[in-house]
């Protein structure tokens, strides 16, 4: 009989009780970051265990310069520009994809990559790009668009590649050693494609709990509640408490149509600089599908507001409430930062749900 | 977003099929899932679904999702939720 959410969070209190220090639990997936705030778990958890929000937001992490390529594509005369919602608003040096939509150009939201490459199809004289962003979650579904539209002879179709690798980038943290972290919340969805074995470097190389955790409030209690225990009694393992959708093997369909449409490449992540071997490229057989090469990009240097902090944000260095633009000049509506731009940004999360607001009677909440 | 969303397989050929989302019809892309038959219940994300679960979890992966993000989610076309037009 599983445990209820109660039963954990007494197990987890008086673990927590006995360790005389803080516990620095990263979640590593925005979607975990939302679901604990939405959830209000934050408010159920003891004082000494700190939950840090990590880089796995797709659209806080994209850099810059992607953003920037893609909005220039989107300036090609013809040219139609397909993407996911979330990334509409994010700022990049000339503004967004949303204000250069305004202005004429013909931006598409699409909720499918078979959408992107069926409006490739329906308009065979115009370049159809779609901009893929996203971990693993979302990378298969990349891979079947390239083969879809070399299957069906779409040649006009092609690839904005921004995707990330979700393992590299905790190893980068790890490695860069200024975090100090006692485990990971390993995502729930990313874990379903690479299964949850794909953490065995972080827990081997680095002896890090990592527990796999669905994203319902009692799977997120049941999940920290295994990591507290295994640092409560000195351990680091991969455990995997999503059984019901994550195995270890993970979806081998989708990676084996991963390897044979992309090949590991370094990638700049938003702040975090280039990490080696933390995104892909595509494979040589189907290089003719990247927007790069066809429409001969090329990447400047990453330009963010000196003022912004995102990037200690994503690697939990600082909270977001410690940036000065938080809540001043930077707000949903008005994002200067990725982080407040997607919904499952950790600044966005924070203002929604944490935001401390000045009481009437002038002491603060 | 990475969420994926649970629906019921009402149709399938071999890699196009389409789902039931609580009423909703949306066709998506099997191409993930070969094994996925009529009847089961896959997690579907970017329009692709990229595995199957049994009908207790999709159920209360529902439960979930209508708690967090609320019942109008399914009621808003477009809803990123229901759709999975994020990342």
């Amino acid at each position: 009989m599983s445990r209820t959410i109660d039963e954990l969070r007494a197990d987890l209190t008086a673990r927590c009780a006995r360790i005389d220090r803080t516990i620095k639990i990263m979640e590593v997936c925005g979607t975990h970051t939302v679901s604990i705030f939405r959830s209000g778990l934050r408010s159920m958890l003891p004082e000494n265990l700190r939950l840090i929000s990590g880089p796995g937001c797709p659209v806080c992490v994209t850099a810059q310069r992607h953003i920037d390529a893609a909005i220039e594509l989107a300036t090609h005369e013809n040219l139609i520009l397909a993407t996911y919602g979330d990334m509409m608003r994010v700022p990049g040096k000339l503004g967004s994809l949303e204000g250069l939509r305004a202005g004429g150009a013909d931006i598409r939201v699409v909720n499918s990559t078979q959408t992107a490459v069926d409006l490739a199809k329906s308009n065979p004289t115009r370049p159809v790009v779609f901009l893929a962003v996203g971990f693993e979650t979302t990378t298969p579904a990349t891979a079947a668009a390239v083969i879809a539209a070399e299957r069906e002879g779409v040649e006009n179709f092609s690839v904005l590649m921004c995707h990330k690798l979700v393992v590299p980038a905790m190893l980068a943290l790890l490695q860069a050693g200024d975090v100090p972290l006692d485990g990971f919340l390993c995502p729930g969805h990313v874990s379903v494609i690479i299964g949850a074995a794909a953490y065995k470097p972080v827990v081997e190389q680095h002896k890090k709990a990592c527990v796999v955790a669905g994203f319902e409030a009692t799977q997120m209690m049941q999940g920290l509640t295994h990591l507290v225990a295994q640092v409560d009694e000195g351990r680091a393992d991969l455990e995997n408490v999503y059984k019901a959708v994550v195995n270890d093997a993970g979806n081998t369909v989708a990676q084996e149509l991963m390897d044979k449409v992309f090949v590991p490449a370094d990638t700049p992540w938003r702040a975090l600089g280039t990490i080696p071997m933390s995104g892909l490229e595509l494979a040589p057989a189907y290089s003719r599908f990247d927007a790069v090469g066809r429409f001969g990009l090329t990447f400047g240097e990453d330009e963010d507001n000196p003022a912004c902090r995102c990037g200690e944000v994503i690697q939990g260095k600082t909270e977001p409430a410690d940036c000065s633009l938080f809540d001043n000049g930077c707000t949903p509506l008005t994002p200067i930062g990725p982080c407040m731009v997607s919904t499952e940004g950790t600044c966005a999360a924070w203002y929604k749900y944490h935001r401390v607001r000045p009481s009437t009677t002038g002491v603060t909440a | 977003m990475c969420l994926a969303v649970p629906g019921k397989i009402i149709e399938r050929s071999e890699f196009q099929g389409t789902v039931d989302m609580q009423g909703n019809r949306l066709d998506i892309n099997l191409m993930l899932t070969p094994e996925a038959a009529v009847g089961e219940w896959v997690l579907v994300h970017a329009g692709h679904a990229i595995t199957t679960i049994e009908e207790a979890e999709a159920l209360k992966t529902w439960e979930y999702i209508k708690e967090a993000f609320g019942d109008d989610i399914l009621d808003t076309p477009g809803s990123d939720v229901a759709d999975g037009s994020r990342t």
